[in-house]
Order: C-alpha cells, then structure tokens, then sequence
C-alpha cells in the first residue's frame, strides 16, 4: 500500500526560512485548512480502497470458510503458496501471460506502428483505428465465447487448418495440456495489441515531423528511422502501454473463467482465478485473501519498475 | 520538531487509526447470528392459511426448462390455494447459486426457503455456521421421515455442529431424484449388433465393436470439468465397490484413494482415452456439445445424469433413446453415483418457518411428485400413478432409479469429500485422461486431498 502523506502547497513555501517568534495558532490553521481540502477524496479513498484493503490483509491472516467463526493462521496461508506447487504454477503461469499480453502486443504494434508513419497520408485512418481498437470495447464474455468457437476441436481454426493439409497439427488447443496457456494468452495479445496501437500511432502523431525530415536529410532509412526517431519518441506511450497490458495480464481472470476453468488439469490456473475459486467456491477465504494480497503487490512491485522507463518530465 | 514533521506524523497517525481500527473490528465471521426466535418447541402450525399477511422468499436452482416447469405450476398453485402467501422466487443456475447463497444467507434478511447442496462445503458449512434449522419437526408432522427411503433422508442429515455428515438432524428433503448412467442410441446399437449394456464389461466390449465398426463409442466432452467426476464415478462404482466408495466420501472407514479399485478406475479411463473410445479432443470440449453430438447420432453413448432426459427425448425422441444404469455382475442390483435434487430447507432467521415448512410439503408431497413428473423430472419420490409409456427413455430411467434408490445401489457424488474435492478431482480426470498424471500418481494426488481435510477437521 503506497500511500504518502500528502504535500499541500503550504509545505513548499519559502516562508519555512525566517522561523522566529510567529504566532504558531495561525500556522497551524493554515495547515490544518490544507488537510481539509484534502477530506472529502481521501474519506472516499479510505471508505471503498483503504479499509477493504485492510480487512484484506486482516482476513489473509485468518482460516475462515466465510460463514462460521474464523481461526487465527498468521502468515500460515502466505506460507501455502511457497509450498503448494500449484499456487506456484498460477504465478508462473500469469508470467507467462505477460509475454503474451505486454511483450508481443508491444512489440507488434511498435513495428505496425513504425511502418504506418512511413505512409504519409491514410484516408479513413480514424476508420482503421476504430476497428483496432474494437477489441477493446467488445466485452470479454463475448471475445472469451468466441475464441472457445474458434478453438473447439471442430472449430474455426481447425477447419482452416486441415482445409490446407494440416491436419496432423488439429487438436483441441484450449483442450490440450501444451497449447491452452498459449492459446489463452494468444487472446490477450489480440485484444491489446489495438490498445498499444492506437496509444503509439496518437505518440507518432506528436513527435515533430522536422525530426523525420532531419532523419531523411542525414540519409536514414526505414529501420534506422525508426530506431532514432520514432522509438526515443514513444517512450511515454510505451510505458502506459506497458503498464496497462501487464496489469492486465496479472490480474487476467473472466478469460480463464469462460474458457477453460482453470483446466486442463491446473494448466492455465491464474492467481485471480484462485482467489475467486477459493473465495466463493472452495470456502477458503483466508488463502483467497492472502493470494490477493501477494498479488497486488506483485501488480504494484511491476508497475512501479515500468514506471521507470517514463522519461523524466524536467 | 518543526511543524512538517508534525503534521505529516499526524497524518500518519490518523491513516494506522483507520487501519487498526479496520483490522479491530474483531476476527472475520466472529458469530454469526445465532438463531433467534421461531422457537423449536412452539407446535407447528401446518396451515398457512392462518399465518397472516406473508411473503415467503424461496432460492431454487430450478433453471432447466423440466424443473422451471415444475416450480412455476406448484408456486401458483400454492399461492392461489393460500392467497394470503407470495411467493418471491429467485432462480439461480447451480454454480450461481452455489456462490451467491453464501452471502444471501449470512446476511441480515436471508430468504425463507432454499435449496443447500449436499455435503460438507455447502450444507455441512451452513449448518456449522447456524444457518439452517433443523426440520425433524416437520419431518415428523408431514411424515417425510417415513415417505423417504433411509439413505435419502442420511443424506441430508448432520450433526447438529456441521461436522459430522448423514446423521444427526434433518435439514431439508428434496424433490428430484437423480442417477447417473449410460445413455445409448437405440438405432446404432441395432445397426451393430450390441445389446444394452448392463455391466462394465458388456459396456466395453460395446465401446470396442463400436469403435471397431468405425463409429464413435461414447460422447464426451469434459472443459467445464464436472462431467469428468460423472465418468470416473460410474466406472470406480463397479472397480471399487459400493463399500469402499461410501467409506471413501462419508469417511467411515480407512479407505484410502490410492486403493485398488480407484486407481483401476483412472487405468480404465485412460485406457478408454488412448483407444480413442472417447470424443477426440475431450478437454477442450463442453458437455453441452458432447450431449448434442449424442443426440444427432455421431455415436453410440453417452455417460450422464437422468437430467439430460428431457433434452434427449426431445431432441432423438423418447423411444429412440435408452437408459442403463451398469450392473456388478449381470443380474445384480445396478450401482451409481447419484443422489436427489438439492435439499430444501428452511433458514435459521426465517420469519415464517412454519409457512416455509408447508411450502416446502407443498413440493414434495404425493401433489409435488406428481406435478415434477408431469414436466418431464424424474421425482425423487414417484407417485404410483406416474406410468410413462414403455419404451420410452423416461421408462427406462423410471425402472433404473426405482432399483438404485430403493436396493441400496446409490453411491455419494466424489465431490463431498471435502471442500476441495471438486476442484482436485476435475483436474486430476482431465489429467489422467490426457496421459499427464498415471492412474498411480492420480490416486495419491486425491488422498492428498482427502488426508489434509481430515486433518484440519
């Protein structure tokens, strides 16, 4: 939990220097009026974020079903996710969707976006966005519903595959021990890669053309133009970019609800899947509150590193 | 200390207050509400009639189109036959209500009459959490104790701490039977030359000629994970045994899910997957779309419940489809995973338990049955009058459950085994059956299960 004392204007005032024989009432007050522009966000903050933060973190501390009385556990239920090897497995397995969700989307867009500044001018380039960003607003229940049709052992994808000869490669791929996490996080990568494209191709739209221009005059081609100019430009945008994908890949969860359960086995198992599992399932609501705790710090612990990739603003 | 600091502690200090006093609000779920009034020892009143101005708020999981059915026609009977009652329904699929009732209950207005799963994750926690009340008074009043066979009544039995499951009190009777079994298209079996299997060795000699004669054996599908705890079930009922799967789940005993006849079960299963006698591509497949490829013929059975029957008969037509539940041994009593519907009961807090009493009698006495028969259900209870035509797949699932329920055959669904079960057996089918997991390791991986639950009781 991150929360700083707030600094009020008032703190940043030369005045702090001649600190002799002043009414300390009026200071005071001062101050004190400070604190209370500052009230009404933060009862709002404490009411819906803080407190049930803390009675999170209170009831990870417990072994309680959710109905009948609770037992004291200490750290007993952060202790079971060192030990149990498929808790474990759910957090390599959320690392293995930031690839898919962060790291490709990234990438991806960077190259399409690259090659987008090269056309000068796009009619319809407000149409194309829309349809790229489509992913975005389209609920997840229907994207999850129709990447299952897509992926069913008589679907979509395997149709297309043995209409080409492929055959031998068909299989069930939400199914199948080995290709369901990929398959799951293949989702996610066409559902940000719009996202990280629309945020890079409005980022291009704001470095100066002169800088192109320049590039050219110097001789640089594509890929070297990319490197110099386009890519130093779009770091702001790419750590939003980063930020937003990653915390959605960590706290993925209506995804694996819809399409596979958690299955094959425990194969594509996720924290926030566990947390719902136990919460409301399994009557293990201790260690549901300890996972999302660990979690949340884990989204905290990797938000806070990508932040400092943003480029210093002075 | 310069002002800053002082402030900025003060800030500090009134943000731990607010945590502390967060985290002193004493232990989550200290004491839930012990229940109040309604008194045990008044006499019960069975006419609504006289209870005034009422509404009664009932939770059922009644969402598939023959129990819908049914409940609708019984509320407006009950409400026209006492105009003074309304009945407010909430209509829940069971996973829904399997996750919302919890909060539903241990708030301060919880509704009058539910339906609670069996076992100790759902009935077994709401009784320990004293929100049930027991019914044995009812039972006697309205004589269920004596229209229900014994292991039906056990199985909605508790001791009085939630600890203990199948004896104790009463909390609540149910309305629908169900059994699980082999659902088998008449037509292909003819075409092949196979009998209606009735033991577990008929059954796979028929999925080897069918899978022979190029014809897809059984119809599964298994990616909502529940439909794999039917599949193993029916086979372990017939390796295992009736004693040792009932000492299993109901803990009587010192069975253990590494025995013999549990792991012959997953050998069998596996067996089954790598001959191909099982839907290619299984795991990434819905029961759903398994059921409707049974139904259009693309193979020879399908494993199921007596649920399935009124969208089979619907959609193959009744006389085209037939039921079987497997046998031991060829003329021995057939041997099942099933059960009854989910238990109605009353609340603990419930303003009307009289009233809820008598709607839940309304359910389930001779008037219920036959009202949830007339809609297509198999009740748990059938009236003698309720004669379906011969031939029919509701004939066969009639004669099927009339043996199972009523000559001890009904073994407990796996997953009242502790309150993990679900989740640690679904997996384990899955990977069992797609050759990640031996038949070995799958057993020790349920007895890991099962060993902590007993522990940590």
């Amino acid at each position: 939990m991150a929360v700083t004392t707030p600094r009020t204007p008032a703190h940043k005032r030369p005045a702090e220097a001649p600190r002799r024989r002043r009414p300390a009432g009026r200071r005071g007050r001062i101050q004190a009026k400070g604190y209370l522009y500052l009230l009404p966000a933060f009862t709002v903050l404490a009411a819906f974020l803080l407190v049930p933060l803390g009675q999170l973190v209170q009831i990870s501390l417990y072994h309680w079903d959710g109905l009948s009385g609770s037992t004291w556990a200490g750290l007993a239920n952060y202790a079971e996710i060192a030990r149990s090897p498929q808790l474990r497995a759910s957090f390599v397995h959320s690392l293995v969707l930031i690839v898919f969700y962060a790291v490709v989307p990234t990438v991806l867009a960077l190259m399409l976006a690259g090659v987008t500044t090269r056309a000068a001018r796009l009619r319809g380039a407000s149409f194309f966005r829309a349809v790229i960003f489509l992913p975005q607003i389209v609920a997840m229940v229907v994207t999850a519903t129709a990447w299952t049709a897509i992926y069913a052992p008589d679907g979509v994808l395997n149709t297309l595959l043995r209409a080409i000869g492929l055959k031998s490669v068909t299989r069930a791929w939400l199914g199948d021990f080995g290709t369901a996490l990929p398959a799951v996080g293949l989702i996610g990568t066409w559902l940000e890669i719009g996202l990280c494209l629309v945020l890079f191709i409005s980022g291009i739209s704001q470095i100066p053309r002169e800088l192109y221009e320049a590039a050219k005059v110097d001789g640089a081609g594509a890929v070297r133009e990319f490197f110099a100019v386009t890519l130093p430009g779009l770091r702001g945008q790419i750590t939003v970019a980063l930020t937003l994908t990653v915390i959605a890949a960590l706290r993925t969860f209506d995804l694996v609800y819809i399409t596979t359960h958690g299955g094959p086995g425990d194969s594509t198992s996720l924290p926030a899947f566990e947390v719902y599992n136990r919460a409301f399932s399994t009557g293990q609501v201790g260690s549901a509150c300890a996972i999302a705790v660990v979690l949340t710090l884990i989204i905290l612990l990797v938000t806070y590193a990508i932040t400092k990739l943003q480029p210093k603003e002075d | 200390m310069s002002d800053k600091t002082r402030y900025r502690r003060l800030a500090a200090a009134t943000l731990t207050a607010a945590c502390l006093t967060a985290a002193a609000a004493c232990a989550p779920g200290g004491d839930s509400g012990s229940p109040k009034g309604s008194g045990s020892a008044s006499p019960v009143s069975t006419d609504p009639a006289k209870a005034g101005k009422v509404t009664l708020t009932v939770w059922d999981q009644n969402t598939d189109a023959g129990t819908d059915a049914s409940t609708k026609a019984l509320n407006a009977a009950f409400m026209k036959k006492y105009p003074n009652v309304t009945i407010k329904r909430v209509s829940r699929s069971f996973s829904d209500l399997k996750t919302t009732l919890k909060l539903a209950l241990s708030s301060a207005n919880p509704p009058d009459a539910i339906q609670a799963n069996q076992g100790y994750p759902d009935m077994g926690a709401f009784v320990k959490a004293k929100l049930l009340q027991p019914v044995d008074r009812y039972a006697k009043v309205y004589g269920w104790s004596t229209a229900y066979p014994q292991q039906l009544l056990d199985l909605n039995k508790f001791s009085a701490d939630g600890k203990t499951w199948k004896t104790g009190n009463l909390y609540g009777v149910s309305q629908t039977g169900e059994i699980i079994g082999v659902y088998y298209n008449k037509a292909k079996l003819k075409s092949l030359g196979i009998a209606p299997p009735a033991t577990l060795a008929e059954f796979q000699s028929a999925l080897a000629k069918a899978k022979a004669s190029g014809l897809l054996p059984v119809s599964y599908g298994d990616s909502d994970k529940s439909p794999g705890i039917h599949l193993f079930g029916v086979v372990q009922a017939l390796t295992a045994g009736k004693a040792e799967v009932r000492n299993l789940v109901f803990d009587q005993g010192k069975a253990k899910w590494t025995g013999s006849g549990t792991v012959k079960a997953a050998q069998v299963l596996q067996q089954w997957a790598k001959k191909g006698y099982l839907t290619p591509g299984f795991n990434g497949q819905s029961a759903d779309q398994a059921a409707s490829a049974f139904a259009a013929g693309k193979s020879a059975f399908l494993v199921d419940g007596t649920w399935q029957q009124a969208t089979l008969a619907q959609k193959m037509g009744a006389g085209k489809v037939g039921f079987s539940a497997l046998a031991p041994s060829s003329g021995a009593t057939p041997l099942t995973q099933g059960g009854e519907g989910l238990a109605w009961a009353v609340t603990s807090k419930s303003r009307h338990p009289d009233v809820a009493a008598a709607y839940i009698n309304f359910l389930v006495d001779a008037g219920g049955m036959k009202a949830s028969a007339d809609k297509g259900n198999l009740p748990a209870l059938p009236p003698p009058s309720w004669k379906p035509a011969k031939g029919t797949v509701h004939a066969d699932i009639l004669k099927e459950w009339k043996a199972v329920s009523q000559k001890d055959g009904l073994l407990p669904y796996l997953d009242y085994t502790t309150p993990t079960f679900y989740d640690t057996l679904t997996a384990a089918v899955q990977e069992v059956t797609a050759g990640q997991l031996s038949p070995e390791k799958f057993g020790e991986k349920l007895q890991a299960d099962y060993s902590s639950f007993q522990q940590s009781r």
